[in-house]
């Protein structure tokens, strides 16, 4: 294995120069002088000054700001529903006695969403929206629809992990809570809910992370009044680099980062 | 086959097993069981694995439903009682401790689950983590524990429960040969200071013979022989049992008289005339006699043919009979002697099979 | 139905069950049902249907779509189409075994971490993540233009004409679909490579087996669960994509998902736009299956 170690260590320098190179590239021109281009005037602090403009004499920190706050609302939402009904979707599909027909089907039915391209289920959901408009505003394009469409991928990956760790768990704590007289209420938030708990938080925060990542179903949904981050980043970038969106971006990357590490330190004391 | 005695009054019994049979599917796992457990005694369910001891230790607690039969607990059927309204604990195989409560929290899970009063959680809890000598961990985490004291903490979760009956479904099999050993004779001195009925169930006979008042011996699905420990041991009813506990001597015979049997050694007399025209008598090795001199009784000539040394005593493989023989180390038999053998009357089982 | 049972030591009727288990999924069910099943089953109907000239849909069967995209035209074959889709197909397949082939060993790296360093790592790679795709990609845009150091030295090589970006070209859509893929393809190898059996690998070390056969029968067979899932997660985005190839390439670079955003965006011919839907769910199925036929196989080899 010896003289393999050579080239398991480049791969894992070209693996992290692939992740960092551009993050670290668009936080050092975010202190670019230059309001748009790669050339490099000089360092200046102005972009990120501009962001923190008052949103009343500002239009582009206005939009920016608007469209950061939509980006957290829509993964905050979508994450919340998908979460609730996920777990009970993995909890009804692993404790209870379905025939296995029913059982392949249900399994069918979680894995669609993880093996259709998202462009798919946004064309889907465009043309099914575009029928459903006729029922509710619910599904005009805007907020709600965007909602809709990132619940509807978050679901499967939210019920994969709870279930997952329902198959681990087994039948026998719960057994061993009943041998103790641990009535249905008990045994469920003594024993069922703290074990399950991490994976739930996991497939929390994987259905988050995945509605932040996403872009395509936010775009073919998304309103005219409704635009995420990477929505607005997306109309700007056609018409070239512009430096406040690397400052932008910068922010967002320090941002996820502080969240990561955060959510690591919370975690730590929990773990085995 | 006869069940215990049922002629004890209802309150002399802390759990009365009745006919129970159950079926996975095609398969019958087990196929009308009954026996009785009195206040105060350790019954052991001994079997290979694949018994159905292990099923019917879940139906007692209320984890499975029988197909058919009853099971009555200090006098009162309890069969549509839940497990958690059921006056049975179980200590599990894999102990099954909560891996998110420390283990004071666990010992104390049943208690709490019945809304025990915090001070009276306190005392009892606390009783119970000394009887097993697990005080000092009461702040550990399961994870943090070895087997041995995840075992301990898996008897004091179910005992401070003060249950009519504890079950505990082969609870050492994780541990090594020396702790388990030790554990053995432990557990069996806490249930005699307790006087409390504890059900074990096993594949180890050596740990049914350690441990257990009484053995009720299952193979597929049926009890093949019950009785006190060292009834079935000396007296195997089947070549089973004959087999399964201890290896003892399995001669072939053929009925050729009134308490006697015709064999490969020669004529034997037995206790009782066989049921069958040929089958087989059985005989421990460590019950065979070897003296200088012919005996009176079931005298048998035989030739050394391998002396294997083990230490507290050397096995010789004797000719006619394919006998195996157990003997002092003190006695010195090397191959190619020829020795006389008796195969006492008292000692020679006709099996039913 | 009234027979009584009990699960995970509970006491009760097998309807009762039932009628519990129900209620938990029925959520999520009808979630699905109304959002993904239902959005499906139109999106197939309208692939049969006409499009009409101020860009709905009329309600006429037609195969008017599948005919287009097949390049069956009044005028002629067109190949052009068969050609995005032949590109499409082979741009995913190189992205997955690239992503993955980097992600091995980065996922190794990580799992022989010290414990307490792992979860940092693997943080590492999933932050990325929450920093979104189109961001990503705009980083690229810029970490490609002419005058920072990539492009500078494809020049010094001479592989580029100096003063030139690196984009739009084939291999800047290739950098940016591997490096979006590489968080998915490391999160999902971790769990098999961390529980790697170390003794197998050792054993196979103690008979003098080459690396490569250390890898292919000692290491591999046991990372196949977390490898398949790697290559689904990476090759169903990668499939598709439009983002980079729009943002990192241009007309000449488009692949299958540009194609559907067209026809639903400018183009506005949603019957067209449905039709190339449902032929590159046809083809990601077809390579999700072969791929896991050939996992398959070569489990049974090794």
């Amino acid at each position: 294995m010896k003289r393999w170690g050579g080239l398991l260590q480049v791969a894992v320098l070209v693996g992290f120069l692939l992740l960092y190179a551009p993050l670290l590239a668009v936080a050092l021109y975010s202190f670019n002088a230059a309001e748009k281009g790669s050339v490099w005037v000089g360092f200046s602090l102005r972009w990120y000054a501009q962001l923190m403009a008052d949103p009343e004499t500002s239009r582009r920190a206005w939009e920016i700001r608007e469209a950061t706050l939509n980006t957290l609302q829509l993964g905050a939402v979508s994450t919340v529903i998908s979460t609730i009904l996920g777990t009970m979707l993995a909890l009804g599909m692993q404790r209870f006695p379905w025939p296995s027909s029913l059982g392949k089907l249900l399994q069918v039915t979680i894995d669609v969403p993880v093996i259709t391209p998202d462009i798919v289920i946004a064309a889907a959901l465009v043309v099914g929206f575009n029928l459903l408009r006729f029922v509710s505003p619910l599904f005009d394009p805007g907020m709600s629809a965007m909602i809709i469409g990132h619940v509807t991928f978050q679901i499967a990956f939210v019920a994969l992990v709870v279930r997952s760790r329902l198959v681990l768990m087994g039948p026998t704590l719960s057994e061993a809570a009943r041998d103790l007289y641990a009535s249905s209420w008990y045994h469920f938030h003594r024993v069922t809910l703290p074990l399950l708990w991490p994976a739930i938080v996991g497939g929390a925060m994987l259905a988050f992370t995945l509605s932040l990542d996403d872009f395509v179903i936010s775009f073919f949904t998304c309103g005219p009044s409704s635009s995420t981050l990477p929505i607005y980043v997306y109309h700007s970038q056609l018409r070239g680099l512009r430096t406040d969106l690397f400052a932008v971006s910068t922010l967002l990357v320090m941002g996820t980062v502080v969240l990561v590490l955060t959510l690591e330190r919370l975690t730590r004391w929990k773990r085995d | 086959m006869q069940t215990s005695t049922t002629s004890a009054p209802a309150s002399e019994i802390s759990l009365a097993v009745e006919h129970i049979r159950k079926s996975f599917g095609s398969v019958q796992v087990l196929d009308d069981i009954s026996f009785d457990a009195h206040p105060g005694e350790f019954i052991t369910l001994l079997g290979p694995s694949g018994c159905g001891k292990t099923t019917l230790l879940r139906i007692i607690a209320g984890l499975e439903r029988a197909d058919s039969g009853r099971i009555v607990l200090a006098g009162q059927p309890v069969d549509h009682l839940p497990a958690n309204r059921r006056s049975v604990n179980t200590v599990f195989q894999s102990y099954a401790l909560f891996p998110h409560l420390t283990v004071f929290e666990n010992v104390a899970f049943g208690l709490r689950s019945r809304r025990v009063p915090q001070a009276e959680v306190n005392t009892r809890v606390h009783q119970n983590m000394e009887m097993v000598r697990i005080a000092d961990l009461a702040r550990r985490y399961p994870h943090q524990l070895s087997g041995g004291q995840k075992q301990r903490v898996a008897l004091a979760r179910a005992l401070v429960n003060a249950p009519e009956v504890l079950l505990l479904d082969e609870p050492m099999s994780a541990l090594d040969a020396k702790l388990r050993a030790e554990v053995q004779v432990e557990l069996r001195r806490l249930q005699r200071s307790l006087r409390k009925t504890f059900v074990l169930v096993t594949h180890d006979q050596h740990e049914a013979m350690t441990v257990s008042d009484r053995i009720i011996v299952m193979n597929r699905g049926k009890i093949e022989q019950e009785g006190p420990t060292a009834e079935v041991y000396e007296r195997p009813r089947t070549r089973f049992i004959a087999e399964f506990f201890g290896a003892a001597n399995l001669i072939p015979a053929r009925r050729s008289g009134d308490k006697r049997v015709t064999t490969a050694v020669g004529e034997l007399s037995v206790r009782t005339t066989p049921p069958w025209e040929s089958g087989t008598v059985a005989i421990h090795p460590e019950w065979i006699e070897i003296t200088d001199t012919e005996p009176a009784e079931n005298a048998v000539r035989a030739e050394v043919r391998d002396a294997i040394y083990r230490g507290d005593h050397v096995e010789l493989l004797m000719e006619p009979g394919s006998l195996r023989v157990q003997v002092s180390p003190r006695l010195r038999a090397e191959p190619g002697a020829t020795l006389w053998l008796c195969l006492p009357v008292e000692r020679l089982e006709v099996l039913d099979d | 139905m009234t027979e009584r049972v009990v699960a995970y030591g509970h006491l009760t009727t097998r309807r009762a069950l039932l009628a519990k288990g129900g209620l938990l999924m029925v959520g999520g069910i009808a979630w699905l049902a109304s959002f993904l099943l239902l959005p499906g089953l139109i999106l197939v109907l309208v692939a049969f249907l006409q499009r009409d000239p101020d860009g709905g849909i009329t309600w006429a069967f037609s195969l008017d779509s599948f005919r287009q995209l097949f390049g069956i035209t009044s005028s002629g074959l067109s190949a052009a189409n068969l050609w995005i889709m032949l590109r499409s197909v082979a741009l995913a397949v190189i992205t997955t075994v690239v992503a993955v082939g980097i992600a091995y060993p980065m996922t190794f790296f990580i799992a022989r971490a010290a414990p307490r360093k792992r979860l940092l790592w693997l943080s590492l790679v999933a932050i990325p993540l929450c920093t979104n795709l189109v961001i990503r990609t705009y980083a690229w845009k810029l970490l490609l233009s002419a005058r920072l150091p990539p492009a500078r030295l494809a020049a010094m090589l001479g592989w580029l004409e100096p003063g030139r970006d690196l984009l739009p070209s084939w291999s800047a859509v290739c950098i940016g679909m591997v490096s979006a893929a590489l968080p998915f393809a490391v999160i999902s190898l971790y769990p098999s490579i961390e529980r790697l059996d170390r003794s197998l690998i050792e054993a196979a070390q103690d008979l003098y087996a080459s690396p490569v056969r250390v890898f292919m029968q000692a290491i591999l067979p046991q990372t196949l669960p977390g490898l398949s899932v790697a290559i689904l997660l990476t090759f169903v985005p990668a499939m598709g994509m439009f983002v980079i190839t729009d943002m990192l390439g241009g007309a000449k670079h488009w692949l299958i998902g540009n194609l559907i955003q067209h026809q639903f965006g400018q183009g506005r011919n949603v019957p067209y736009g449905a039709a190339m839907s449902l032929v590159l769910i046809a083809l990601t199925l077809l390579g999700v299956y072969s791929s896991r036929r050939q996992a398959g196989r070569s489990a049974e080899v090794l």
